[in-house]
């Protein structure tokens, strides 16, 4: 559960946090284009480190390294995958360019895992509602999304009960072969959907006793409003997106390898 | 015998949910464990097999320290059923729900089928032995529940919250039950703030409150001292409230449950 912790929202005061939800998506998604442009090393590596002033001005360091450190495991597949498919396809052998690729698709992923969680870490729930809501998206989707969002911690936490009860009859899901580790969740798995159908049919019910979807059109307490910050930030995303495209097409990438 | 010594535990998110308890649970003992919402009962007794394990202090299970053993070796001799039948119940029938653990413990076919049959008859669940657990009905899911645990035959057998959404018949049944258990030499711990249940019961009572045990003794003792019930936000048994109000007909008001309170009153009716 450690890597969920690392994208869960924590209130803190800074001036990330107040930034509206869909500048930050902007940004987000510059700095995922730009990152899917490349596939060198060198420009990976800036890309990771122009983000941390972002993450020290938010003030989620902590939760920030969390989430790295939980995409640790993905991230060490990713380099073994490349490492293995260059190693076969290359003949049998590795150069160290190859090494240099398999390091920059990691660092690509820990890139995106990185912009992600900057997102999520300085964006409340309620606050994306409110921004898909003010993007003229149905307001049933919007209440579904936040929905989901809502109930990801409480859906862990039953899932650690779950765990809890089956360990308690003698379960051990570190045990056997992997096949059988797999079959091992299913004790976990099916009193978990059970009870995430259960919920849902209940919530639907509370809702509709509260007569949801009366008035078909809500207005907000609170409104979304672009500020000086969010200008700053969409010209730094601009600027990212444009040099990344620029240099990707007309500046030639020196490599780490001879 | 389940040893809890000057145990703290706190949550990885910070909430210090014990501090410093200790507590022993003896062989054959009926213990219930009270205190409002929060106070740590259940952490408590998610300690005694291994589920939690203490961030300070030691807890011992027949002289075996929890930390340097697994949960299933534990689960063996402390079975624990949980408060929600519905966090535990996944197969297609009950009789399989039962065998779950008992496979899981390595009994061998035979037995397995043994302590089923023997489970299904003990909590009157022999016609649903085919049937999907999921179609039971709460009270009916939590015996199934119950029965799960039973089947083994563990040692100790702790229950968290055992009398919720049950009627008063069913609780009067799992009464007599949970006395029948203890009368053949099981330990039972139950974790409650049915006050009226626990008073009809009398077990020794530990009376928690955020995350200290504040009292520790007889039913009697306990449930008939309001001052120390208010430190846990537990309110005096009905009939001990009653005989309070007598107290001005000379009535001694240390009576918890309906037996000795119509005993009393009869008693004194005759007398008149």
């Amino acid at each position: 559960m450690s890597f969920f912790d690392g994208l869960k929202f924590r209130r803190v005061d800074s001036a990330v946090h107040l930034m509206d939800p869909r500048v930050k998506f902007f940004y987000v998604f510059a700095i995922f284009a730009v990152a899917i442009l490349f596939y060198e090393l060198l420009p990976l590596i800036i890309l990771f480190f122009v983000q941390i002033p972002f993450v020290i001005l938010a003030r989620v360091q902590r939760e920030w390294i969390r989430s790295l450190r939980g995409a640790v495991f993905l991230a060490a597949v990713i380099f073994g995958t490349n490492l293995l498919f260059k190693f076969i396809y290359g003949g049998y052998s590795l150069a160290p360019s190859d090494l240099e690729h398999a390091s920059a698709m990691t660092l690509r992923f820990l890139v995106l895992v990185e912009s992600f969680s900057i997102f999520f870490l300085t964006t409340s729930p309620d606050h994306l509602g409110l921004a898909l809501e003010q993007s003229h998206i149905p307001y049933e989707f919007c209440f579904a999304f936040t929905t989901a969002v809502r109930f990801v911690p409480v859906l862990a936490e039953e899932a650690q009960t779950i765990m809890d009860a089956q360990k308690a009859r003698g379960l051990e899901l570190e045990k056997g072969n992997f096949l059988k580790r797999i079959r091992n969740y299913i004790p976990i798995l099916i009193p978990l959907i059970i009870s995430a159908i259960r919920r849902s049919l209940e919530l639907a019910e509370a809702m509709e006793s509260r007569a949801w979807g009366a008035i078909q059109k809500r207005t907000n307490f609170y409104v979304l409003m672009l500020r000086k910050a969010d200008y700053s930030m969409i010209i730094i995303s601009i600027l990212i997106l444009v040099m990344g495209i620029y240099i990707r097409f007309n500046v030639p990438i020196p490599s780490f390898s001879p | 015998m389940i040893d809890v010594k000057r145990v703290s535990f706190t949550y990885p998110n910070g909430t210090e949910a014990l501090r410093e308890v200790s507590i022993r649970v003896r062989d054959g003992e009926f213990l219930a464990v009270m205190g409002q919402n929060g106070a740590g009962k259940t952490t408590l007794v998610k300690l005694f097999n291994g589920l939690l394990k203490p961030t300070s202090g030691k807890v011992l299970v027949d002289n075996v320290n929890t930390k340097d053993t697994s949960v299933a070796k534990l689960a063996r001799s402390v079975g624990f059923v949980f408060q929600n039948p519905d966090n535990q119940l996944f197969c297609e029938t009950v009789e399989e729900e039962i065998s779950f653990a008992l496979r899981n413990f390595g009994f061998d076919e035979s037995r397995v089928k043994r302590r089923v049959t023997w489970a299904l008859n003990l909590l009157g669940l022999n016609e649903y032995r085919k049937t999907s657990p999921f179609m039971l009905s709460g009270g009916e899911r939590k015996r199934v529940a119950l029965a799960s645990v039973l089947a083994w035959d563990p040692k100790v057998v702790v229950m968290d919250e055992p009398t919720i959404g049950q009627d008063h018949r069913q609780k009067e049944k799992l009464r007599q039950f949970i006395i029948q258990l203890n009368s053949q030499g099981k330990t039972v711990v139950i974790v409650t703030h049915d006050v009226e249940f626990v008073a009809e019961c009398a077990p020794r009572i530990v009376l928690m409150s955020s995350g200290r045990i504040v009292a520790e003794g007889s039913s009697k003792e306990i449930l008939t001292d309001p001052e120390t019930l208010t430190k846990a936000s537990i309110v005096v048994p009905q009939i001990t409230q009653v005989f309070m109000g007598l107290a001005d007909l000379g009535f001694q008001f240390d009576v918890i449950d309906l037996l000795s309170a119509k005993k009393l009153l009869s008693e004194r009716l005759i007398k008149k």
